[in-house]
């Protein structure tokens, strides 16, 4: 049973403060290598980022699957099933969104949910923490979206997750949607992005 | 002295707790209200604001049977944190947002050491006056009650 003793609050006005992390989460999605600051969120279970957690709080309802991964699966879940009533799944391909504590801790990208060809948006989105985010850095990023190139420098993330990104790529209209978070920072990384180095 | 009362083993037993919010969640407005007011001022902070839903009532035919949709009901839920971190829950009838709130600090009062002045103060009432409220029912449905003389149907008929 879930002890509410451990639970901290959410929103303290939910309606108002997840349309605003919603519309930072939009913008990151349709500026990709942008950082969008969700400035003053609640404040997150050990283990979550405060714009990750901000994010999962805006977009789950009872009618989302989530996947967590093994170091953020302990007070992270009691806390985003109370506070969102979402389904917690063990299985990364039947999750609807999927927060991953550390670059570390990713699955290859292929073991979520695609999407059908039918239903491309059925797929997983992924909220990954990285330790730093920097809109200055080795990665080129170029896309619908992005006027020109941006650059974007996510740690931890390295040259196997590249070629994983270049394969997601390959399967489109399928493939998962990234946020990259770090702090109270977000940056969207959809599908349709190229990364080069 | 809040901190030590929580390291000790609970003061209530879980079915106690379930009898308790059933009793609240069905507790007329003004018995809480009346409780409420005499209650010193106390620091709460929320952990999800009262808000008004339906919840879709299930139910078994004879207790036994195969579930059913019985129907949906208004109820409104909150959940607070008293400030020695005791956390009340409520789940209540209809759309009264205090009616949630009062439930709820009830609720975490009830699992502290003043639980016993709560359920002098207000369990009891409330449920002195939701069992005369039953019996009323019951005795007005009773006063029309017909009894049926019948031949007994024959086998098969």
């Amino acid at each position: 049973m879930l002890d509410l003793a451990e639970v901290a609050p959410g929103f303290a006005d939910p309606t108002l403060e997840s349309q605003a992390v919603f519309r930072r989460g939009l913008a990151a999605l349709s500026r990709p290598g942008t950082l969008q600051d969700c400035g003053d969120v609640p404040a997150p279970p050990p283990g979550v980022e405060p714009a990750a957690n901000a994010l999962l709080l805006a977009l789950l309802d009872q009618d989302c699957r989530l996947w967590l991964s093994p170091s953020c699966n302990g007070a992270g879940a009691g806390y985003l099933r109370f506070h969102t009533g979402c389904v917690l799944v063990g299985e990364q391909r039947q999750a609807d969104f999927a927060l991953v504590a550390a670059p570390a801790e990713l699955p290859p990208l292929g073991s979520f949910d695609l999407g059908t060809a039918e239903y491309p948006n059925r797929s997983t989105t992924l909220v990954v923490q990285v330790g730093t985010l920097s809109d200055a850095g080795p990665w080129r990023l170029t896309g619908p979206g992005i006027r020109g190139e941006a650059r974007l420098q996510a740690a931890g993330l390295g040259a196997d997750f590249l070629a994983q990104w270049r394969h997601n790529a390959k399967s489109f209209p399928r493939g998962v949607d990234l946020f990259l978070a770090s702090g109270t920072r977000l940056c969207g990384l959809p599908r349709t992005t190229r990364i080069e180095t | 002295m809040h901190g030590a009362m929580q390291l000790a083993a609970p003061m209530f037993q879980e079915s106690e707790r379930r009898e308790w919010m059933g009793l609240l969640a069905r507790a007329p407005l003004q018995l809480l209200e009346a409780w409420a007011a005499r209650q010193p001022q106390r620091a709460v902070s929320w952990l999800r604001r009262p808000e008004t839903g339906l919840v879709m009532v299930r139910a078994r035919t004879g207790g036994t049977g195969a579930q059913f949709n019985l129907g949906e009901m208004t109820i409104t839920r909150c959940a607070l944190k008293l400030e020695g971190a005791t956390s009340g829950v409520a789940y209540v009838q209809g759309r009264s947002a205090r009616k949630a709130e009062i439930a709820a600090l009830a609720d975490a009062l009830l699992q502290t050491a003043e639980g016993a002045a709560v359920r002098r103060e207000l369990v009891a009432p409330v449920r002195a006056r939701l069992e005369a409220e039953a019996a009323r029912q019951r005795a007005k449905a009773h006063a029309t009650k017909v009894e049926f003389f019948t031949l007994a149907r024959e086998a098969g008929g």
